[in-house]
C-alpha cells in the first residue's frame, strides 16, 4: 500500500502529427473533404487573379499627393484626390481659416468617447466632463465669442455633421428607446397604447420620409416667424427614428428576463423604479448589446441620408468634390477612402461592444 | 398615515403576525385556493405540505402579494393586503421570501445581492449594510464567497446566500417556497441546517417543503393541503403518527 492517494500511473500520448500543427490545421480547415479542397484551390486561384493587380494599382503605380494633372498619365490609383481636397471633404462649407474649430471639436468628442469607454471612469465626474466638453464643442462650432466669427449651423458640414448627427442620435435615442420599451410593457392602457402606436408608426415609415417631414412639413405647422434650426430638426428625426427600433430590441431583453428576478426584487420591497433601475435593466440591456449595436451601426450609416434635405455630411462633401471636373475621374479612390473611414468607426463600435459584453459578463 | 408608522415595530413572541381569513383565489376560472384560514403567531414554525398543484406555493405567495387574492382577508404584521402598492411594499419589506430557484441577482456580487435591500428599502448606510451582510454570510457559512457572482456558486451555496439576503432585511417572518426542491441531494442538508439554525433562534417561518424530516424535527404545526383547501392541520407528532383524513394518509404513504 504505497501512497494510496496518487492515481495509478498512466501514459500521456501525443496526438498524431496529422492532427496538430500547421499540417493538422490545413487538413481540418481547408482540405477536410474533396469539395472543400476544390473550393480552397479555386478561391486561391481567384485571389491570385485579383489581389496582385489591386495591390499594384493601389500601392505601386499610385500617386499620393499631387495636382490632378499628374494623375492623367499613370495606371495606378490617384489618391491625391483626398489630400488635395481634404479640408472640404472633412469640413465642407465651414469658413476657410476657421477649420481648426470643427477639427478640435471633433478631437474633443473622440477624446471624451475614448475616456468614457473605460468602465473605471463611470463616475459622477464623467458627467461633468461631458457637460464641459459639450459646451466647449458648441462654442467652437458656433463661435461668436473670444473673437471667433459666428458660423451658422447651415454651414456645419462634412465629418463634424456626420459625427454629431450620429453621436447625439445614438446617445439620445437609447434612453428614449428604453423608456418606450418600458412604456410598452406598462399595465396602464393609455401609456401602453401610446408607446405601441408611436413605435409602430415610426417603424412603418422610412427614415427618408421622416427627414422630409422634419424639413418640409414640420415648418408649415409652426407659427409665422418661428423657425427651428434645420440641423436640429434632422437630429430630432434621427433620434425619434432610432428610438423606435431601440425600443423593440430592449423590449426583447425585458421579455427575456426570468419572472423570478421580478419576484425576488418585489419580495425585498423594492418599488417599480428601483426594480427596473437596479435589477431588470442592467441585465436586460446587457442581453441586448449585440442587437442594439446593429441598430446603432445602421443609425450611424443612415446619417448619410440627410443629403436629401440638403445637409452636407461627409458623403455629400465627397460627392461635391468629385463634381469638380478635375477630380471626377477619381471617384473610386475617394469612395474607398470614405469606406475605410466608415469602416474604422463601425469596427471601433463593434469591437467596443464585444469588450463591454466581456466586462459585464458575470458567469452563468 | 399615523397607523402605518407604528406597524413596523417588532411583534412580541406569541403575537399574531399573519392572519388569513376565509381567503379565496382564482386563476381565471380555476378556483385554486378555497376558504383558507390561517393564523401564524410570532416565532411559530409552520410546514405546509401536499401534492403538487394543491395550492401550497400559491398560498405563501399570497402572503407577500406575489399573487393577488380575490376574496377574504390577509393581514400581515397589522397591515391588510389590498391594491395599495405602498402597503404591499411595506409588507414585503417585513416578509422574507426564499424561492425554489434562489432568484439571486446574477449581475451583482454576493455581497451586493445582500446589501441591495437594506440600502434601497431600509436606507441603511452602505458601510453598515456591508458589515451586516458579512455577518449574515458568516452565519450561513459562506463569507469567503462574498465577492463572487452567483453564477460561480453551487446551488446549495446560492440558496444559503438567498436566505442571507432575506435575513439582511431583518424580516418579521420568513416564507420558504420549496427551498430544497431544486438542489442536488448532497446540498439539501447544508440548506436545511441553516433553516434549523434560524428556527432555533426564534424566526417565524412558513415553509412549503417535501422534507418530512425537517417538518418532524422543526415544525410546531404541519398543514396538509389538497386541491386548494387545508385538509388537515396538527402538531407534527400527531400529523405523522395519527393522520385523520384519508387523503393525508394516502399522501403520507406515498412520500414516506
Amino acid at each position: 500500500m504505497s501512497a494510496p492517494n496518487t492515481p495509478p500511473s498512466r501514459e500521456y500520448l501525443k496526438p498524431p502529427v496529422t492532427e496538430v500543427g500547421v499540417l493538422g490545421w490545413l487538413r481540418t480547415n481547408l482540405f477536410n473533404t474533396w469539395y472543400n479542397s476544390l473550393l480552397t484551390v479555386s478561391v486561391m486561384l481567384i485571389l491570385l487573379q485579383v489581389v496582385p493587380p489591386f495591390f499594384s494599382w493601389a500601392f505601386i503605380d499610385s500617386v499620393w499627393n499631387t495636382p490632378s494633372e499628374a494623375c492623367r498619365d499613370i495606371d495606378g490609383a490617384c489618391w491625391s484626390v483626398i489630400p488635395q481636397n481634404i479640408s472640404f471633404i472633412l469640413f465642407g462649407f465651414f469658413p476657410d481659416g476657421e477649420q481648426w474649430r470643427p477639427g478640435s471639436a471633433m478631437l474633443l468628442l473622440l477624446g471624451l468617447v475614448f475616456y468614457s469607454k473605460n468602465s473605471k471612469h463611470w463616475k459622477k465626474s464623467l458627467g461633468v466632463y461631458w457637460l464641459i466638453g459639450l459646451v466647449v464643442m458648441g462654442t467652437l462650432m458656433y463661435g461668436g465669442v473670444f473673437g471667433m466669427q459666428v458660423v451658422e449651423t447651415a454651414q456645419w458640414s462634412g465629418l463634424p455633421l456626420t459625427f454629431m448627427l450620429s453621436f447625439f442620435g445614438m446617445v439620445a435615442a437609447y434612453p428614449l428607446g428604453v423608456v418606450l420599451a418600458l412604456g410598452r410593457q406598462s399595465r396602464m392602457p393609455a401609456i401602453k397604447t401610446l408607446c405601441v402606436v408611436y413605435i409602430e408608426m415610426i417603424r412603418g415609415v422610412p427614415l427618408i420620409s421622416l427627414l422630409f417631414m422634419s424639413s418640409i412639413m414640420f415648418p408649415l405647422f409652426l407659427p409665422e416667424g418661428v423657425t427651428i434650426d434645420k440641423v436640429l430638426r434632422a437630429q430630432v428625426a434621427i433620434i425619434l427614428f432610432t428610438a423606435a427600433y431601440i425600443a423593440e430590441v430592449v423590449r426583447g431583453g425585458l421579455q427575456a428576463m426570468p419572472r423570478g428576478q421580478f419576484e425576488a426584487a418585489d419580495s425585498l420591497g423594492l418599488n417599480y423604479n428601483q426594480t427596473m433601475r437596479l435589477i431588470i435593466l442592467p441585465q436586460a440591456l446587457k442581453i441586448v448589446i449585440p442587437p442594439s449595436l446593429g441598430i446603432l451601426l445602421s443609425a450611424f450609416k443612415d446619417t448619410s441620408l440627410v443629403v436629401i434635405i440638403a445637409l452636407y455630411d461627409v458623403l455629400k462633401t465627397t460627392k461635391v468634390t468629385l463634381s469638380n471636373p478635375k477630380w471626377t475621374a477619381y471617384s473610386t479612390e475617394a469612395y474607398i477612402f470614405l469606406a475605410v473611414l466608415y469602416f474604422i468607426c463601425c469596427y471601433a463600435m463593434s469591437s467596443y461592444s464585444r469588450k463591454l459584453e466581456k466586462t459585464l459578463h458575470t458567469g452563468r | 398615515m399615523n397607523e402605518t408608522e407604528n406597524q413596523v415595530e417588532t411583534t412580541p413572541a406569541g403575537g399574531l403576525i399573519i392572519e388569513v381569513n376565509s381567503m379565496h383565489k382564482w386563476y381565471g376560472d380555476f378556483h385554486v385556493l378555497s376558504d383558507i384560514n390561517l393564523q401564524v403567531k410570532s416565532q411559530e414554525r409552520i410546514v405546509i405540505c401536499g401534492p403538487s398543484g394543491s395550492g401550497k406555493s400559491t398560498l405563501i405567495r399570497c402572503i407577500n402579494r406575489l399573487e393577488e387574492h380575490q376574496r377574504g382577508q390577509i393581514i400581515v404584521n397589522g397591515t391588510e393586503l389590498t391594491n395599495d402598492i405602498k402597503n404591499i411594499e411595506k409588507v414585503r419589506a417585513e416578509v422574507g421570501m426564499v424561492f425554489q430557484h434562489f432568484n439571486l441577482f446574477p449581475h451583482l456580487t454576493i455581497v451586493e445581492n445582500l446589501t441591495l435591500g437594506p440600502i434601497w428599502v431600509r436606507k441603511t448606510p452602505k458601510k453598515e449594510a456591508d458589515e451586516m451582510a458579512m455577518m449574515y454570510l458568516e452565519k450561513v457559512h459562506i463569507a469567503e464567497q462574498a465577492e463572487k457572482f452567483p453564477g460561480q456558486l453551487s446551488g446549495g451555496q446560492q440558496q444559503r446566500v438567498a436566505i442571507a439576503r432575506s435575513l439582511c432585511m431583518k424580516p418579521q417572518v420568513m416564507l420558504f417556497d420549496e427551498p430544497t426542491s431544486a438542489l442536488d441531494p448532497e446540498m439539501i442538508k447544508e440548506v436545511l441546517d441553516v433553516m434549523i439554525d434560524l428556527a432555533e433562534e426564534g424566526m417565524t417561518m412558513l415553509v412549503v417543503t417535501h422534507e418530512m424530516g425537517f417538518a418532524k424535527s422543526v415544525a410546531d404545526r404541519v398543514m396538509f393541503m389538497d386541491e386548494g383547501q387545508v385538509v388537515e392541520e396538527n402538531n407534527p407528532h400527531d400529523f405523522f403518527d395519527n393522520p385523520q383524513h384519508e387523503r393525508t394518509k394516502l399522501f403520507l404513504s406515498q412520500i414516506l
